[in-house]
């Protein structure tokens, strides 16, 4: 049982660097919050403060509806798992797991079960006596998640966990975190990456941050499907969904824009009469893109392909300073290389944003 | 001819002399010796990069030889040896004649006691001026400080701590800080507070530390759940021995502080207070080598990974904790670099003794002693089985050290 409340968090590091600016985010009891976000977006520092290891300079926190600010992080019933794992290397891994019961001054007999009960979920009872240097990065990282079950804390933070894994082990690993989770339906967990397929497949919500500011929060699907503006259409999906000037040229139900480059777009979004003539952004998503023959939303010489055996990857030669438009089409696609294609999209796979401001037009 | 001008000839033809060897034979290995020519030129390369690194090291080598490992053999062979009858060889009659003389025991007394003391407080110190400046923003500063002694020598340190101590008759003025300050004792609720309650205090919390270090170090020996080999744990056992010694003695000792009469008003010639002044010497080294342990430990604190702290502290363990159970035990292998060295500094103390106290008032350490047989009584024999007696003292520490310090490079 925890819920977790943030109203109008503010971080100021001294020099008055300001890197989080009114964070509002509501947490509920057995959530898998995932935060993502570019490099140096807060992310850690937020998961951080949540932790008690940095402080918080404005507004306020509550852990089940006390106001935490100022309570240390050992009494705030959080346990932390850390990029660098961040185990004791003089402690064998059962004094690593059994060191925060031991501190808390818990029976003996009680400590043992907490640790025997962690290393069997994780599978460590044979590396309880080894000390850390003894494990491979897999090992090593379930010593630091083991770690933590053992406290049974209301709340789990993990910054980055698998960052320093191999991408096998990483699928593994993350497999591993989400049966965790569902082993313990009533623990809230917040869960740091920058890694959009870990945000994707582990959240129940996602937080992007953005420009020291929460940028969305939603389902990992609702991101991916109405993403708010621009900058978190292009963050959610790989490869980033693909923006295109135009101007609408045609509204009501259906939207008509032509595009500068000179394809022309049909999208369920339906304007006013009002909007005739606004110069929009569509947003298409590369893997929305098909090949057509004739009323193109994009035609171009392909530059590049990327055949990765169940997809090709398209990269068009830029046109002007525009970044190049990418498609993404099932199976195996090299020989359209060089090749003038031309791409259509489903009108409900069309996003438009407002030029500017870039945010999601809505009616 | 200057002196000044020969010094810089000097200098010249050394380090001229450096480089043209050098180079030199470096042309004549690569030119005449092993030619990289026709048939032979990747062998010859070969073969001239295995004689380089013998090449360079030689100068080296050489001169450690012959300024290190030969005096080792010459002074092994001195200390068998009597001058008075030409050199005679004697066997061990220098030995003999030495473990019968009360200064040598009273050196061999000392020099434990300085061996115990010096090293203990100042890694201690060090650790603790190390980890209090981590933080802070003049911690530089403070640490610049307390690293300058490092910078004066030995004897200019004594100068300047004999001058602390020093004392003039009672009704002039004291010039040394000490006898100033123990001046202003005259029997009142200060000098309880400062000479009985202050020691009895310092005295039992060493005595409860050492008591608490020898409970955790015969814990496991005692509950049966050793891990270690049987010697490990001999020396262990024999470690506890000297620490439950050390805090019985700390304990007889509170109660003597209680006890002792004090001399109000008198101007006390501290150097001269038998058994007291061997430690009014260490204060000296222990000046110094806090700069040395500081440095070393400071490093190696700042090399702990910072969120093996966090955890830690999210563990909820609290500054002390965090200090003694996850700082000190990652550090242990450095502790133990810079205890050993220390040790090692310690075991061949010499100028501060000698320009002190020069060994008078029991205060005789092995390496004056050593000088005072060699150079004053002139007796080559006795003063080299001495120095063969230190260098068997420090030859065990000393491998120790290296071993450690390679350990710690890894």
């Amino acid at each position: 049982m925890a819920e977790l409340n943030l109203s109008a968090v503010d971080k100021t590091y001294p020099g008055n660097v300001n890197v989080l600016r009114n964070i509002n985010l509501d947490i509920d009891t057995g959530e898998l919050i995932v935060f993502v976000g570019p490099s140096g977006c807060g992310k850690s520092t937020l998961l951080r403060m949540i932790a008690g290891l940095e402080r918080i300079t404005g507004g306020t926190l509550k852990i089940n509806g006390q106001v935490v600010n100022d309570v240390p992080p050992a009494q705030r019933g959080i346990a932390m798992v850390f990029q660098s794992y961040a185990l004791y290397p003089h402690m064998t891994v059962r004094d690593n797991m059994s060191f925060a019961l031991k501190i808390a001054k818990k029976a003996r007999a009680e400590i043992d079960a907490a640790v025997s009960n962690a290393a069997k979920i994780l599978q460590l009872e044979p590396f309880l006596d080894r000390l850390p240097k003894a494990l491979s990065g897999g090992q090593r990282q379930r010593v630091a998640i083991g770690r933590a079950i053992v406290r049974d804390p209301q709340v789990y933070l993990f910054d980055e966990p698998l960052s320093n894994l191999d991408a096998a082990l990483r699928v593994a690993t993350r497999i591993e975190i989400a049966q965790l989770k569902e082993a313990m339906p009533d623990r809230t967990m917040i869960y740091v990456t920058h890694d959009q397929v870990e945000a994707m497949t582990l959240a129940s919500r996602i937080v992007v941050l953005a420009n020291r500011g929460i940028a969305q929060v939603g389902s990992p699907m609702a991101l991916y499907e109405t993403p708010r503006n621009e900058f978190v259409a292009q963050f959610i999906g790989s490869p980033a969904m693909n923006i295109l000037k135009g101007k609408i040229t045609g509204v009501g139900e259906r939207t008509e824009v032509s595009l500068h480059h000179g394809g022309k777009a049909v999208s369920s979004v339906p304007t006013r009469d009002t909007d005739m003539g606004l110069e929009v952004n569509v947003g298409v998503r590369p893997e929305d893109l098909q090949p057509c023959d004739e009323d193109y939303l994009y035609t171009a010489k392909v530059d590049y392909t990327e055949a990765l055996g169940e997809v090709t990857i398209l990269y068009f030669s830029p046109q002007g300073d525009d970044p190049p438009v990418i498609a993404k089409l099932p199976g195996v696609h090299a020989s359209l290389r060089r090749q003038q294609v031309s791409m259509s999209a489903a009108m409900d796979k069309v996003h438009l944003f407002h030029q500017g401001t870039s945010l999601l037009y809505r009616d | 001819m200057h002196p000044a001008l020969q010094g810089l000839i000097t200098i010249i033809l050394g380090v001229g002399g450096c480089l043209g060897y050098f180079y030199l034979a470096n042309q004549i290995l690569d030119k005449v010796i092993f030619p990289p020519r026709l048939d032979d030129a990747g062998r010859n390369i070969n073969r001239a990069n295995m004689v380089r690194p013998w090449l360079f090291l030689f100068p080296a080598i050489f001169a450690l030889g012959l300024y290190l490992a030969y005096p080792v053999f010459e002074t092994l062979r001195l200390s068998l040896t009597d001058r008075l009858q030409d050199g005679a060889f004697v066997g061990l009659a220098n030995y003999q004649q030495m473990f019968g003389e009360d200064k040598f025991w009273e050196a061999m007394r000392n020099n434990m006691l300085w061996l115990i003391v010096v090293p203990a407080v100042s890694t201690a110190f060090g650790l603790l001026v190390a980890q209090l400046t981590d933080r802070i923003a003049w911690g530089n500063i403070a640490k610049s400080l307390i690293f300058m002694p490092m910078a004066i020598s030995f004897v200019g340190a004594s100068v300047i701590f004999k001058l602390i101590y020093d004392a003039r008759p009672v009704g002039r003025e004291q010039i040394g800080v000490l006898n100033a300050v123990w001046l202003q004792f005259e029997g009142g609720v200060g000098s309880f507070l400062f000479l009985r309650l202050l020691p009895a205090i310092i005295l039992l919390g060493f005595a409860l530390v050492v008591a608490y270090t020898v409970w955790l170090v015969l814990r496991p020996i005692l509950t049966g759940r050793r891990r270690s080999g049987w010697w490990l744990s001999a020396l262990q056992t024999a470690l506890s021995a000297l620490g439950i010694y050390l805090a019985i003695l700390a304990v007889i000792n509170t109660v003597q502080v209680f006890r002792i009469e004090h001399v109000y008003g008198q101007p006390q010639t501290w150097l001269t207070l038998p058994f007291w002044n061997n430690f009014f010497l260490m204060v000296v080294l222990i000046w110094i080598q806090t700069g040395f342990a500081m440095v070393i430990l400071s490093a190696a604190l700042r090399g702990i990974p910072e969120e093996t702290v966090e955890a830690a502290i999210l563990d909820g363990a609290n500054p002390f904790q965090v200090f003694f159970r996850i700082k000190v035990p990652q550090i242990m292998g450095t502790i133990v670099v810079v205890w050993t060295t220390i040790t090692l500094t310690v075991l061949k103390v010499f100028d501060i003794v000698f320009a002190m106290t020069n060994g008078q008032w029991q205060t005789q350490v092995l390496a004056n002693y050593m000088f005072d047989k060699l150079f004053r009584a002139n007796d080559w024999g006795t003063g080299s089985a001495a120095a063969i007696i230190i260098m068997l003292l420090v030859t065990p520490i000393l491998v120790w050290n290296i071993v450690n310090a390679r350990r710690e490079m890894r």
